[in-house]
């Protein structure tokens, strides 16, 4: 049983650095996941249905479309990539940060879904009496409307980091997979599949993703229990 | 003071109603969908009326003329929720100081531990809101908009969710807060037990509109509005005081303009005042003084109105010594004893007719709200 533990330096930087992207297209995908959730929950404005639609594509178009998408808009070329690039130094092609923006790109819908349903779950009223206990939006907000939906962003939050635990087309598409900057678990397992020998290693990281994916499970089950207690007040 | 002008329209519903209040408690009374819930929220900033005006000490706090509106939480009117609305992720403590933060920020903290004192609430402050009793939680629902130092409190049937004990239970601290704290309140609610109880002032209103407005003696005391109030439960409102206790039988006399009433011993001190609600359906009428008649209350008067009611009964105000009596007859005994009105009778009214629910504790310090009536 000694090869299930003997991790070549090339396996632990991919499983390193499939946790990095996977918790940074997380926490990334996190305020701006909120905030068009609040907006599609509360807001009455035009286009708000065609909204509604774009921030669900990725979840019904193929995966590599998303990725070239992303190529063509946040590439060296594209004009959001060059106008980062430029003003502020971001650079995501063929870089971990690409990864972990095709990553919380493709779980975008999966995050804002489980906020936007909690979101319409909160008695508003709560709301209505805290407004005439003297408190202004913001606050209303939150110490009222965040706490309670405190669950549905923890079950969002472990949905999208699962996804990206788990995303491949997109971000072979967007960033190639260039071992140490964006070769992640399932790219690795990819590779070691297609040269000969590999098959043993591929088989480890196959072991690796399935004990992550159900340690993120258990650890949602567990957070999000315990935030639901606190909501119901018990 | 309190002065509201509010016209609203809500679907089919349209409210158009105008009361003022000069402090103690001023009740808003009808059935379900009279349009009392949307009038209070609008004096709470929750409804923004199509026209209207309210101002509170002054301060104009909505007035679509000139285009005001001040938000809910810049209004501090309290506002006690009829299902307590108690925030459900936070303990009982946070919860009673959430609005007095902001309070304490415009330096106006008050005394928390009075508060938490006066309702009874001190065990409670580690829990949180799932598990506290349907009479728990209004009681600090009251605390919290208490806190907030509100000028103003508004209670939208606060006890409707509430069984008869818990109903018991909670009603002497609103007296306490319309009496010890001396804060305006308006009540809204739908129960004739509560209202007569607790108001000053009981504003009647019917389908949006304000159908009457008077001091609770007055409005309980006017045949005409029994289709309003309740014709079941219907019943005068006599001002007494404590005059006498007869520790021997039991018995406590109250003494009132319309004369000595002898009721069940009440623990209370001599000279206290005490409201009394005698129910139309207990007073019979007499044309003579009775003689070796049981019943121990026997007050004269003259008949002053006979209402114009359809089935077997009617109901007819009396006069006695001033103070309205409202007795419940059939129409046949009415035109056999040949009642019309400012012939001279006994009203007699049985002792163990005062049961709990007659008797309102102490009557309202703030004498009778000046009010008056205006359509807006």
């Amino acid at each position: 049983m000694s090869w299930l533990f003997a991790f070549s330096p090339e396996e632990l930087t991919a499983i390193r650095l499939s946790l990095w992207v996977a918790f940074w297209a997380m926490l990334g995908s996190l305020p701006i996941g909120v905030a068009i959730a609040l907006l599609l929950s509360r807001g009455q404005f035009w286009g708000k249905s065609l909204l509604n639609v774009l921030v669900h594509l990725p979840l019904i178009m193929p995966p590599v479309v998303t990725g070239y998408l992303l190529l063509l808009l946040f590439g060296r070329k594209g004009p959001v990539g060059q106008f980062l690039a430029e003003t502020l130094g971001i650079v995501f092609a063929f870089r971990w940060t690409g990864a972990a923006l095709a990553c919380a790109v493709m779980g975008f819908p999966l995050l804002l879904r489980s906020i936007r349903l909690s979101l319409d779950a909160v008695d508003r009223r709560l709301e209505d009496a805290a407004g005439t206990l003297g408190a202004n939006t913001l606050w209303i907000f939150l110490t009222i409307t965040l706490p309670l939906i405190l669950p549905g962003i923890v079950a969002g939050m472990i949905l999208s980091f699962a996804r990206a635990l788990g995303e491949f087309g997109a971000t072979i598409t967007f960033v190639s997979n260039i071992p140490g900057e964006t070769q992640t678990l399932p790219t690795a397992i990819y590779m070691l599949i297609q040269v000969p020998g590999g098959d043993l290693a591929a088989l480890r990281l196959t072991l690796v993703s399935i004990a992550i994916s159900m340690l993120a499970l258990f650890v949602s089950e567990a957070l999000i229990e315990r935030a639901t207690r606190r909501v119901q007040g018990l | 003071m309190l002065s509201v002008a509010v016209a609203h329209r809500l679907g089919e519903f349209r409210l158009a109603a105008a009361f003022e209040s000069g402090g103690g408690l001023t009740a808003l009374f009808g059935r379900s969908g009279s349009g009392k819930t949307s009038l209070v929220n609008a004096i709470a900033g929750l409804i923004r009326p199509e026209r209207g005006r309210i101002a509170v000490d002054g301060e104009v706090l909505t007035d679509t003329a000139r285009g005001v509106f001040v938000p809910a939480r810049r209004r501090h009117v309290g506002y006690v929720f009829q299902e307590g609305r108690l925030f459900p992720h936070l303990t009982v403590r946070q919860n009673l100081l959430y609005g007095h933060w902001f309070a304490a920020r415009r330096g106006r903290a008050g005394e928390v531990e009075h508060v938490i004192e006066l309702l009874g609430i001190g065990e409670l402050l580690g829990r949180r809101p799932a598990n506290l009793s349907g009479g728990e939680k209004q009681r600090v629902a009251i605390g919290r908009a208490l806190l907030a130092q509100p000028r103003l409190l508004v209670m939208d049937e606060p006890l409707a969710s509430l069984d008869e004990e818990r109903k018991t239970e909670i009603l002497p601290y609103i007296e306490r807060l319309r009496d010890e704290f001396a804060i305006p309140i308006v009540y809204v609610s739908h129960a004739i037990a509560e209202v007569t109880r607790l108001a000053t002032t009981i504003v009647v209103m019917s389908e949006g509109r304000v159908a009457a407005i008077g001091s609770t003696a007055e409005i309980m005391g006017r045949i005409d509005l029994f289709p309003l109030t309740g014709r079941a439960e219907a019943g005068a409102i006599l001002n007494t005081r404590v005059a006498e206790h007869d520790v021997r039988f039991g018995l406590t006399t109250l003494r009132s303009a319309a004369g000595d009433l002898r009721v069940p011993y009440i623990d209370m001190r001599l000279g206290a005042q005490l409201r009394v609600r005698i129910r139309a359906r207990d007073v019979m009428i007499a044309l003579e003084r009775p003689r070796g008649l049981s019943a121990l209350n026997i007050l004269p008067g003259t008949v002053a109105e006979i209402s114009d009611a359809e089935g077997a009964s009617v109901e007819m105000r009396l006069d006695c010594g001033g103070e309205a009596l409202i007795a419940r007859l059939t129409k046949r005994s009415v035109e056999a004893l040949g009642l019309v009105p400012g012939r001279e009778v006994y009203a007699v009214i049985k002792s163990i007719a005062f049961d709990h629910q007659a008797f309102a504790g102490a009557a309202p310090s703030t004498p009778g709200a000046d009010a008056d009536t205006r359509h807006g």
